[in-house]
């Protein structure tokens, strides 16, 4: 039996106005699988996780983006949202005066309504996070505050992957949720994000450091540079990466 | 990104939902305005001789009146000649006794307006004085009031069965040498609420006034006078709507709350006059006297509005703390979208010692509005110990719109103390593509971060009112961001 496409990307070419950043980007992504996506500052990565969530101001050119069997580019991106597409920023946005909890509350709601699911109250609701409270060891007055408003850089990421473990995503992009990490916050946001790893769902991991992935063992690494994929591998890649440097990789 | 800022502008307006006009026959005074047409008006309402003189003095006084520049708000000259300043639906047959006989037509109006005035149906815990043009239609609950010994009534009716009541406190707080409008009003007015809340007595439901302007080419200059007698307390709530015309209707009322010692007076409105459409055809101007007297000790009143209507809204809902230990209050959130102009703000007059003053004030802009925030606290002499304390945020959604702060600021002894703090933010495209990615969509992520913006005013308004005027800020910023 062959395993479910979740994600496929297809000779993908995007940019900003008279700029092309994605250059022929390919990449497929099945059921149960975690791909981390590594490669030099600016060669793309978070205008393909912009591009997959469905901000507004990258034209795409060229190639085709499926999830589950649809295509993606159609899609607005709460409509992708509520339909499993989730990513974690790599620079979690600040709404002062928006309730944490009300906010959230808000988002699942929405998800389940889109899968014909009652909306929680916000007793089912405070029933339901708790646990996942537990899981990320998050503050409980961060939930009592703005959405991200005067958060630490840890903390805002840490909120990020809380956001994953509430809405329970099929697909989740997660844009350097590592950076600006302690050594345990990484320990506990990575637990969390294997304790998420569902047969049915999967993971892009977007990284600079193969540290992250001693915690979150992806099954393919792959390596971009200049608007697409140079080299893809298992989790050794990674490891060479580290030790060579993208030099010797973008050469052999 | 040039899409995300387009996005951001492509501001389109919702339908104004209470545009329609109500099919009754009115009769109105010919447009024109000299002293025929007020001692016009003060005869359709049989007035005493001294409320017909007070009337004439006020106008000769706003005749000697320049109308004020310095406000911030842009419009064409008035010509008060062209306004007709009577109108009321024609009377059918005998005046009713009680509102189960009023024409229909016009309690089918309030029914569409969300406001059923019949005894069945009527709104649980608030009782309504409906204003229909130029006249009270009818006053709900009154007689359960009545058993309290609180009056709540039409003006005009005040001024009859209440005369001392209303020539003791007429023009006591904004006498009609007060300001251009002011005066206008108190030679034109034509009808409001009267409300006393005799000693002691906590009033047991909202009192509220509802106006509806429906008539073409007319204004309308009511006047409201509300007294809390010692240890009394009252909330009072106001609402307001008009069809959608395109002319310009003038609306100038006067508001006076008077509060004797250890009394208390929450007033507050929710404005949704038609607010021209987004070419800035049409709509109300709103320009309204609204003045609060804290006379006696400990005494308090707060001002809370919700402005999301008119095309112009001008106005300084204020307190003078003249008894000791009194406190003021103003709670504002004010909506321009389209072509819409506010300049309002409030004014604390600290006399008395040991006054406080509160003002919080949150102005949104979107379209190509214009919102300003002016405000004044003066603290006298005599106000030993007194504090202020401010804040004044702005929140502008899309690029075209403009916020404008004037604060000024009297402190006239050194025991007391003020405290200002403003901000200015925006609605970042980044905050909408957040609460997008999360499944949220960008009407409801802009109503979700302007409610978040407005919370602490809307959590001064009656429950039921807040919720109102979350879904109001809601539809009037409705298109303005994606
Ligand atoms: N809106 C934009 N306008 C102009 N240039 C842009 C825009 N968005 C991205 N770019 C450019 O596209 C390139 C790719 O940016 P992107 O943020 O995707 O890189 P990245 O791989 O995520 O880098 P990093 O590792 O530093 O996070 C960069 O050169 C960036 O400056
Ligand atoms: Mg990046």
């Amino acid at each position: 039996m062959s395993k479910q496409p979740i994600l496929e990307i297809e000779n993908l070419h995007a940019g900003v106005e008279n700029k092309q950043i994605l250059k022929g980007f390919n990449l497929t992504i099945n059921a149960g699988e975690v791909h981390a996506l590594m490669g030099l500052n600016g060669s793309g990565k978070s205008t393909l996780a912009a591009i997959l969530a469905g901000r507004d101001g990258y034209d795409v050119t060229e190639g085709t983006v499926k999830y589950l069997g649809k295509d993606l580019l159609e899609l607005d991106p709460e409509e992708r949202a509520r339909e499993g597409v989730f990513l974690a920023f790599q620079y979690p946005v600040e709404i002062p005066g928006v309730n944490s909890t009300y906010f959230l509350k808000a988002a699942l709601n929405e998800i389940r309504k889109s899968k014909g699911q009652p909306e929680l109250d916000a007793i089912e609701f405070l029933e339901l996070v708790k646990d996942k409270i537990k899981l990320l060891e998050l503050k409980d007055d961060l939930l009592k505050r703005s959405v991200n408003e005067g958060f630490s850089g840890g903390e805002k990421k840490r909120n990020e992957i809380f956001q994953m473990a509430v809405l329970e995503p099929r697909l989740a992009i997660l844009d350097e949720t590592d950076s600006g990490l302690d050594i345990d916050a990484l320990k506990i946001v990575s637990t969390g994000v294997n304790k998420l790893k569902r047969p049915d769902s999967a993971q892009l991991v977007i990284t600079h450091y193969q540290r992250l992935l001693n915690y979150i063992v992806p099954d393919f690494v792959h390596v971009m540079a200049d608007g697409r994929i140079v080299k893809s591998g298992g989790k050794d890649l990674a490891l060479e990466l580290e030790a060579n440097g993208y030099e010797a990789i973008l050469k052999s | 990104m040039s899409t995300a800022t387009d996005t951001i502008e492509s501001l389109v307006k919702q339908e104004y939902k209470y545009g329609f006009v109500t099919d009754v026959e009115s009769e109105s005074t010919p447009p024109g305005l000299n002293e025929d047409t007020i001692r016009h008006i003060s005869t359709k309402k049989n007035e005493p001789v001294w409320l017909t003189d007070w009337r004439i003095k006020a106008f000769r006084y706003w005749q000697t009146m320049k109308e004020p520049t310095w406000q911030f708000v842009k419009y064409p000259k008035i010509d008060f000649q062209d306004i007709s300043y009577f109108s009321q639906p024609k009377p059918k047959g005998d005046a009713p006794k009680s509102l189960d006989e009023v024409d229909p037509k016009l309690l089918e109006t309030y029914e569409k307006l969300g406001i059923p005035l019949r005894e069945r149906g009527r709104l649980a815990g608030v009782a309504v004085d409906a204003i229909f043009d130029s006249v009270s239609v009818g006053t709900t609950y009154r007689e359960d009031l009545a058993k309290k010994g609180i009056i709540f009534c039409s003006f005009s009716e005040a001024v009859h069965n209440h005369p001392d009541l209303v020539k003791k406190y007429l023009g006591s707080v904004v006498p009609y040498t007060d300001n251009y409008y002011a005066a206008l009003n108190s030679a034109v007015f034509t009808d409001g609420s009267f409300c006393y809340i005799p000693k002691g007595v906590r009033c047991p439901m909202e009192l509220s006034t509802y106006f509806r302007i429906n008539a073409a080419k007319s204004g309308q200059f009511e006047r409201t006078l509300i007294v809390a007698d010692e240890s009394a307390s009252v909330s009072y709530l106001e609402g307001c709507t008009a069809p959608m015309r395109d002319e310009n209707q003038l609306h100038a009322a006067v508001v006076e709350l008077v509060a004797l010692d250890q009394a208390e007076i929450k007033y507050s409105t929710v404005q949704n006059w038609y607010p021209g459409d987004e070419n800035g055809v049409g709509g109300i101007y709103n320009f309204v006297t609204k003045r609060g007297l804290c006379k006696g000790k400990n005494s308090r009143i707060t001002w809370t509005q919700v402005e999301t209507g008119s095309a112009i809204t001008w106005k300084y809902p204020s307190c003078i703390l003249l008894g000791d230990g009194s406190k003021g209050e103003f709670y504002s959130v004010a909506v321009v979208n389209n072509m819409q102009q506010a300049d309002t703000g409030t004014k604390m007059i600290h006399i008395g010692k040991n006054t406080k003053s509160t003002i919080v004030s949150k102005g949104i802009s979107a379209g190509r509005g214009q919102n300003s925030y002016r405000g004044l606290v003066e603290i006298r002499k005599s106000a030993a110990n007194s504090r202020n304390f401010s804040q004044c945020d702005s929140m502008l959604i899309g690029a075209k719109c403009g916020a404008h702060t004037f604060p000024y600021i009297e402190v006239k002894n050194t025991s007391s103390s003020v405290e200002h703090e403003a901000s200015t933010s925006k609605i970042g495209e980044d905050q909408i593509f957040y609460c997008n990615a999360r499944g949220l969509s960008t009407q409801d992520a802009v109503n979700m971060i302007v409610n978040g913006f407005c919370k602490e005013v809307f959590k001064e308004l009656p429950m039921e009112f807040a919720v109102e005027a979350q879904k109001l800020l809601g539809v009037s910023l409705e298109g303005s961001v994606g």
